[in-house]
This record gives C-alpha cells, structure tokens and sequence, in this order.
C-alpha cells in the first residue's frame, strides 16, 4: 500500500542509501565489541571463543581506574564550564540584536572546524610562554575551547523557541532580570542545559587531541588506551574499554536528544 | 501642566526606531479610573505607545507621568502597571494556578492567604475548576483570562491590554467585551486598550484616541468622535461617512450658509471654526440622518431627489447607495426596520433624501 502524497511515498533509492551510509558508518565501529569478547589476543578472523575475560583483567588494573576519574573530572569541570558559558551566550546571540552577530557566532563556532592540532599546538605555546605547567586543568581548559560550540549550539534553537514576551510578562509582573531569568528562563532552557551538559562530557571524555598536547603526567582515558597500544597483550582489554567508552557515549548523546527533543515547540501555538 | 486629575500624562513624547519615528509627539492625559483607547490600523503605533508606558521601551524624547511620578530609568518591574499581550505570553512551564500566582513572589504571603487569593482570581475570571491544568492545554478565550487574572491579582494601578481579544472568534470576543468591561467597573481601575476595531473601541470605552502615524487625530468619548469628527481622516475611519464638497457663503452667530455641490445652500452650526466666506469646506452627514423616501416629506428642512442605484437588506437595517447630480461618490443612506419590513422595491427609481441642519458636521478642507 502506498501513501497518498508526493513527498511521503517511498523512495527506494534513498532508503537504499541511508542504509548503506549507516553501514559504512558504524560496522566499523561494531568491531570493538565482537572482539573484546573474542577468546584470543589477536584481532584477526575466525573467532575463536566467547568470553568475559578482557573485561575482568580491565577492572583488575589500577591505571585505567585512575585515567578514567582523571577523564571524569575533566569532563564534569569542562561540561558545567562550557554549558554555562553556552547559556549566555546563546542568550546574548539570540536575544539582544548586536551589531555583527553574524561574525561573532562565526567566530565562536571556530573550533568546528579548525584542526585540534593547530588549537592544541597554540594553546601549548601560549602556556609555555606564560609559564604554566601543564595539568588536568590546561587539558580542561582546551576541552572547554573544543565543547563550546556544541554548548551554544545546543542552546540557541532552545532560545530561539521560546517568545521573548514570556520574558517581558515576567519583568511585568514584578520580577528583575535576575528572578526572571532563574523564575522563567532557567526552567523552560532547562532540557537544552541537560542535553549540552550530556553531549559537551562526551565530547570531552572521548576527546584525545587537546589531551595529547596540554595534559601532563596525569593522563585521561583516551591518553592512557594510546599509550597502551604499544603493548599487544594489553590490545583486547584496550578494545573492551573502547567498547564500554562506546555504549556509555551512544547513550549520552541519544539521552541528550531526547530531552531536548521539543526544543523548538517550546512555545505552543493557539488553538 | 498636566492636568489636575490626570492619572497618567504623556508629555510631548516621541519614539524613533533608528530613523523611522515611531510616535510624532503625542501629549495625552488619562483619568483615574477610565477606560482609554488606543484606536488605529496596523502600524500607527499603539503597541509602542503601550509597551513605553509599561516600560519596555524608552521614549526618545518627552516624558511619561504615571500618578505624577515621571517614568524615564523606571524598569518595567518597578512601574504600578501591569500588561495583558497581544499573544497573551502564558508561562508555558507552570500551571493556571502558578501562572497567576506568578507575580505574588514579593508579598511574602502565607500559603493559605496566597491560595485564597487566586481562588478568588479563578472565581472572577470562571474558570475555577482549571487550577491545576497546564496553561498549554487551555483555549485562547481561556488563556487570555488568565492573563488578566495574573495582572489583577497584583491590584495594579493601571492595566494595558494590547488587542487582548484580537486572536479571538467574533462571539467570543463581543462576550469577552462584556466581561471587560464589566469587569473594569467592578475593580474600579484605569483601563488603556489597544485595538483595531472602531466598533470595539466605541462599545468599551470611556474616551479613545484614533491614531494614525504615530500621532492621535482626535480624542474624544465614543460619541463625540461618531457625531463631532475634526477631520476626514476619523470621520472615514469611524463608521461610515458620506462627503460633499462646499464653498461657505456666509457665516453668522456660529451658523455658516455653505453652498453644497449637489445638495444645494445649506446652513449648519460650525462653532468657533475659524472660517470666512470663501473657503472650501467638507459637509459630511452620517448614512443614517437621512430621511429616504419616495415622494418629497413635509417637515424636514432640507430635501434633493436622487437615483436609487443599490439596496442590501441587513436584518436590523437596511443600507441604500443613492446617486445625486452633481455627486461623485454614490450617498449612503441607511434606515431602521422598524415594524414588519416589506422587501425592498425595484431599484433605480427616484427618491427623495431629507435631513436637517443638525445633521450636518461641517469639516475643513484639507
Ligand atoms: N523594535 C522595533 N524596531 C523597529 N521598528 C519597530 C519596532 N517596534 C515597532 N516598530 C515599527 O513602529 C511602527 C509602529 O509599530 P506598532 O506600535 O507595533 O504598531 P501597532 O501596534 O499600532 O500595529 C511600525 O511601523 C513598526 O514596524
Ligand atoms: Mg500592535
């Protein structure tokens, strides 16, 4: 049975190519997971056996614990940072008509598209020149430059959603900016600050460039599986942990969408 | 100088957007108690007028006095005036109840003192059973109530409504008017409403402003605008009008004799219009003061026999557009159906239209 309008018929084409793309995109990926539990310290066809013990030998080592608070910690630190940072910005872009917006959004989206490497190898310049040894907090400080745009991102639909009289009514009502903002801002952007602070610690928690170049001795997760590439019998319980690394990240993201899904029907039309 | 028992005073207030100007210098007084309105098509500027008044928008030049207290660096939450929008702008995030409690934050009130007082709020609007509803789910008749529920509980000083029934079905909205206006009596307090509809204005209020360009054209009580327009432009945007042109031939004790194209010498009361013999002047005579019948009436001063060209039966009344040698436009007339109205003859026959001096509204030229 076909659907009656043009534009929701199916189209076997396209259905054809958003499978193939979603092939090409995640089989890859899918490997991790079949072999870190796969009975052999070879990554290599046929499989041998299934088993559990990569992720075992994975709770039994002290380092990876260690890296992965290290990754917590930066990852909490830069997503409350740069969400925060979001919010205003987000407001300020799309609340107050600035004169060149155009640039400033331009300018603020920057780290989409400049290389990492070139951030990383500025912001470690930089730091030397200013002295600063590096930490968790220098590898803080780049995640937060990396996450701020997906922060704003998120934010400005959630901003641009709602009608700027809702603000006005408050003040009307007796209300400064500052009640205003916790009393009506604050909860109806509330599930687009969830969904920033979901989607900014994935990106940090997986993030390895910036790490590379500003973390000192204390390394983050993704630091502490490159350095432990060199060793092949480490490698299954290193594909085990990107699996876990995977599944946690899938489902942050997806949560994040979720529920920030009404992000431009937050205001409802009349009936 | 404002005036002794003006509650609120726009003085010589002007607003540019960038170079576009916005409001042309309007001075007005409002009373305590009244109700005002702003009356004027899309664009003339009520809605900046209202929201300089509530305190969104500074004025470029002048000042606003509400109470006496001039109101220029007075933020929006300090002003004693509270807003109904023009989309209502419920708080989506909170209930019916939430939503008109919204504003009570500062009383410090109890819990049961503050329930009580919305309870009494729900009463006054009839919606009592909706406290706990989401504002979402409610129809925009509903949404505007609560609207005002939430600027009345505050006990404001004045209350700005900005087309408040404007999103609204046309029975609804005549039954909301009533609620208004009644309303409006019962709280006792001063009422400035913003609308596009001449017959709102005329039904609701007190006085009205008609607006065009930023500026008012006239202020007046919904009576003195229909009888008494200054000018073409209100006399048009009010009602309906007929026009004729006029040469005054004399003027004596207030009283002009003007030679009416069409219509023949007429004389009509002018007051203190600064006019001479001479001038051209515009004669205008509402549809319904004319007398239409068929053969020429005793009684009346004034009579000139026309072409009847177009009848529409209205129910309540009927409309005829007769044509008049020596008129441009078609004449309006429009009668009563009083008693049982027969159907309306063949047309283009000859009638007779009367009317008397009192009739006329003498307007000059522009
Ligand atoms: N914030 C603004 N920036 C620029 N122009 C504006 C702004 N607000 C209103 N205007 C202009 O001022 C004029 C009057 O607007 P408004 O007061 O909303 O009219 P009304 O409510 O009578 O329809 C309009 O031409 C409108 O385009
Ligand atoms: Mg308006």
């Amino acid at each position: 049975m076909k659907s009656g309008t043009y534009i929701k018929q199916v189209n076997r084409p396209l259905q054809f190519y958003a499978v193939l793309f979603l092939i090409v995109l995640y089989v890859p990926v899918l490997f991790l997971p079949l072999f870190s539990f796969n009975d052999s310290i070879y990554v290599k066809f046929p499989l041998k056996g299934f088993t559990f013990q990569w992720y075992i030998e994975l709770l039994d080592r002290e380092p990876v614990w260690a890296a992965l608070m290290n990754s917590i910690k930066v990852g909490v630190t830069t997503s409350v940072i740069a969400t925060g940072f979001g919010v205003f910005a987000a407001k300020a872009i799309t609340r107050y008509s600035l004169p060149g917006r155009g640039p400033v959004v331009g300018f603020i989206m920057l780290p989409l598209v400049v290389p990492g490497i070139i951030f990383g190898v500025a912001l470690l310049v930089l730091l030397s020149q200013l002295g600063i040894r590096l930490s968790l907090y220098t590898v803080t400080a780049g995640h937060i430059i990396v996450c701020l745009p997906f922060a704003i991102a998120t934010m400005i639909p959630r901003f641009e959603g709602f009608d700027k009289s809702v603000e006005e009514a408050s003040a009307d009502l007796g209300e400064n900016a500052w009640w205003t903002f916790w009393r009506i801002t604050f909860p109806m952007v509330f599930p687009g600050i969830l969904a920033s602070l979901l989607l900014t610690f994935t990106v940090s928690f997986d993030e390895f460039i910036m790490a590379f170049f500003l973390s000192g001795s204390d390394a983050t997760l993704p630091m502490y599986i490159w350095g432990q590439l060199r060793f092949p019998q480490a490698f299954p319980s290193i594909l085990a942990m990107a699996s876990i690394i995977l599944a946690i990240s899938f489902i942050l993201v997806f949560l994040g969408q979720w529920i920030n899904r009404d992000a431009h029907s937050n205001t409802f039309e009349s009936k | 100088m404002t005036q002794d028992n003006a509650f609120i005073s726009f003085r010589n207030v002007n607003k540019f957007f960038g170079k576009y100007q916005a409001i042309d210098d309007v001075s007005l007084d409002i009373s305590h108690g009244e109700f005002f309105s702003l009356l004027g098509s899309s664009g003339c500027g009520k809605t900046t007028l209202l929201r300089m008044l509530a305190g969104f928008e500074a004025v470029s030049s002048g000042e606003i006095y509400i109470d006496g207290q001039p109101m220029s660096g007075v933020p929006p939450h300090h002003r004693p005036v509270n807003m109904v929008f023009q989309n209502y702008a419920i708080f989506p995030h909170l209930n019916v109840r939430d939503n008109i409690a919204y504003g009570l934050r500062k009383q410090k009130l109890s819990r049961a003192k503050r329930n009580d007082m919305v309870d009494d709020m729900l009463e006054l609007i009839k919606l009592p059973e909706y406290g706990d509803h989401k504002a979402t789910q409610l129809s925009g008749g509903q949404r505007q109530r609560i609207a005002l529920a939430r600027a009345l509980i505050l006990k404001p000083k004045v209350l700005l409504l900005d087309e408040p029934l404007g999103a609204l079905d046309k029975q609804l909205r005549e039954q909301m008017q009533l609620e208004l206006r009644a309303l409006q009596k019962t709280v006792g307090i001063t009422f400035v409403f913003v609308t596009h509809d001449q017959e709102e204005a005329l039904t609701l209020s007190d006085r009205i402003a008609v607006m065009s360009e930023g500026r008012y054209l006239q202020v007046d009580t919904p009576t003195g605008l229909y009888e008494n327009p200054v000018s073409r432009e209100v006399a048009s945007f009010i009602g309906t009008m007929n026009f004729f042109d006029g040469t005054v031939t004399s003027i004596k004790d207030g009283n002009a004799v003007i030679k009416v194209d069409g219509l023949g010498e007429v004389s009509a009361p002018v007051g203190t219009m600064p006019l001479m013999a001479g001038n051209t002047v515009t004669v205008a005579i509402r549809p319904e003061k004319f007398l239409l019948t068929d053969d020429k009436p005793d009684g009346l001063q004034y009579s000139v026999k026309g072409q009847l060209n177009n009848a529409a039966y209205l129910g309540e009344r009927s409309h005829y557009y007769v044509s008049i040698e020596g008129v441009s436009q078609p004449t309006a007339v429009s009668t009563q159906n009083r008693g049982r109205t027969k159907e309306i003859e063949a047309q283009n026959r000859p009638v007779w239209l009367s009317w008397d001096s009192a009739a006329i509204v003498v307007l000059k030229d522009v």
